[in-house]
């Protein structure tokens, strides 16, 4: 059986006190697997990524790193604890140079810098060109591949990430989900939030259904993607050949 | 005309030293800070303190450099002034601004920084009167340069701005070239991004207010020594430094650089023209005049 990475533990959680948006939510994340967290708008997706890395207060409930259960995460502290987070809009500083970016996110990594720096390039050969470039000139998936950059930079246990392939070109998108497919053969596991259901069922191992910030379903996305009902109910039926 | 153009260049570099602190505290606390200008009071009479101080006690120092009229001493004292200003500056964020930026009300920081300007400016009469000081009573005189038309600079000018453009080199240096400058425009651009990037945001926040805190304290021995130091000085310059962060685009340090120089250049060239009485409205007029054309300042990005 592989190692359980992450496990997030009943947990309440939301911007304001007294108004959760996470209803006691629970996630388990095992290792070299990919997870994607789906359900209608509002159902809290984002707001458990952004809970287990610290940016929204969590105000019950544990969450469990390899089994350890940390106390509420500082965001600037998630890379100490092997998690990378990725978010949906603006995951890249615009005003810096790609090369500033990268070296940014390289600082803490707490290892010879440029010679991580030219491991990453070589894994990431679309951004060697532009090194130099404002990271803000980049295209919607070349922004996107430097923010996976940045995210693996750390050689982390999990990444989080939130809708990546949201506006991008189909190609692109698709090559970000094939990019994160093979970042768990080195053992990397993922969490991710999409819209793109049906892809996204495609390429993970497991899935949590969420709506009102609470757990409605989860399951092995192969499983999931078949079942008529869970389809019809959480991931709007037509979509999956499901008469309404 | 020449002499209005000098005057107007040492002029903008004090300005500019002022800008630089406010524009960065500005675009990474997201608030108006008029209580920034009274740093350059705090600064000034800091100063002046330590200067009383290392005279009397280190009097080979009391000796003017060449032909300035600032002395080794003052020099020192700048050094501890800038210290002083700086732990003000993360005094005040400790006591009043944390605690409302926590409650994430934007605009009561906004009040909460005119109160305190008042509180400080008024504290600053109560200790040293409301007279005007001096850092030397020696007269200084003016280099003429030319005669015809006559243009006249004090080497102590010539000396401040020579200062102020090697801080602004320094400054240039840290935010283009070490990563220290990277995380500093992160948490500008995105200080939720920057802390998943490992960026500390409480760290980088006080960081940026000694930086700002050193250089008003610098900006303001400068302004004292060139004209003269009483507590108005905050109110004096709140105006024009805010003149200069808003034209050169809230965020940049290069646009408060060359904001500073343009509303103290336009403030003394307006001289020409203008009764003296009128030379405060012209940063107003520069501010109308950018933001008509480029709503962000001259370098300023857009903000979400």
């Amino acid at each position: 059986m592989s190692e359980i990475v992450l496990e997030v533990r009943n947990i309440i959680a939301g911007y304001v006190p007294d108004l959760p948006i996470l209803r006691e939510v629970s996630i388990m994340v095992k290792s070299g697997s990919v997870n994607v967290v789906i359900g209608p708008n509002g159902a809290g997706k984002s707001t458990l990524i952004k809970a287990i890395v610290g940016l929204v207060p969590v105000s019950e409930g544990s969450i469990f790193l390899r089994g350890q259960e940390i106390d509420i995460v500082k965001p600037h502290l998630i890379a100490k604890h092997g998690i990378s987070y990725v978010p949906q809009s603006d995951n890249i500083f615009r005003t810096l140079t790609v090369r500033q970016n990268l070296e940014l996110a390289l600082r803490n990594s707490g290892k010879n810098a440029d010679l991580r720096l030219s491991e990453l390039l070589e894994q990431f050969p679309i951004l060697c060109d532009k090194l130099k470039e404002k990271a803000g000139a980049l295209s919607g998936g070349q922004r996107q591949f430097l923010a996976v950059a940045m995210a693996i930079s750390t050689d982390p246990d999990i990444i989080l990430m939130d809708e990546p392939s949201a506006g991008l070109a189909p190609k692109a998108a698709q090559g970000i989900l094939e990019l994160l497919r093979d970042l768990t053969s080195s053992g990397v596991s993922i969490l991710l939030v999409e819209q793109n259901v049906n892809q996204a069922l495609r390429l993970a191992d497991y899935c949590y259904i969420l709506a009102e910030g609470r757990n409605q379903v989860d399951g092995k996305a192969s499983k999931l993607l078949n079942d008529p009902i869970v389809g019809e109910i959480y991931l709007g039926g037509k979509r999956f050949g499901a008469e309404a | 005309m020449i002499q209005h153009l000098l005057d107007g260049i040492l002029v903008g570099a004090i300005l500019s030293l002022g800008a630089i602190g406010l524009t960065m505290v500005m675009h990474i606390l997201r608030f108006a800070n008029f209580s920034h200008a009274e740093l350059l009071s705090v600064g000034a009479y800091a100063a002046l303190v330590f200067d009383k101080i290392f005279k009397v006690t280190l009097p080979l120092m009391a000796s003017a450099i060449g032909s300035l009229s600032i002395t080794w001493a003052l020099i020192l004292s700048i050094l501890f002034s800038m210290v002083i200003t700086g732990a003000s500056a993360v005094l005040f964020d400790r006591l009043i601004f944390r605690r409302i930026r926590e409650n994430g009300q934007e605009l009561s920081m906004v009040f909460a920084s005119f109160g305190l300007a008042l509180i400080v400016r008024n504290l600053i009469g109560l200790i040293f009167g409301l007279n005007t000081k001096l850092y030397t009573k020696e007269i200084v005189f003016a280099t003429v340069l030319s005669r015809d038309p006559l243009v006249v600079v004090k080497l102590d000018q010539v000396a401040t701005l020579f200062i102020t453009l090697i801080l602004m080199v320094l400054i240039h240096f840290v935010l283009s070239r070490t990563t220290f400058g990277y995380s500093l425009r992160a948490v500008g651009e995105n200080p939720e991004l920057a802390q998943v990037n490992g960026i500390n945001l409480d760290k980088t926040i006080m960081v940026v207010w000694i930086i700002g805190g050193c250089l008003a304290a610098v900006a303001g021995v400068f302004y004292g020594l060139t004209n003269q130091i009483n507590p108005m000085i905050g109110r004096d310059l709140v105006l024009p430094v805010f003149a200069a962060t808003i034209v050169g685009g809230i965020g940049s340090v290069y646009g408060a650089l060359l904001g500073g120089f343009i509303v103290g250049l336009a403030s003394n060239m307006a001289l020409i023209v203008l009764p003296s009485g009128y030379s405060p409205a012209v940063p107003f007029l520069i501010i109308l005049a950018v933001l008509l054309i480029r709503p962000n300042g001259l370098f300023g990005e857009e903000r979400q």
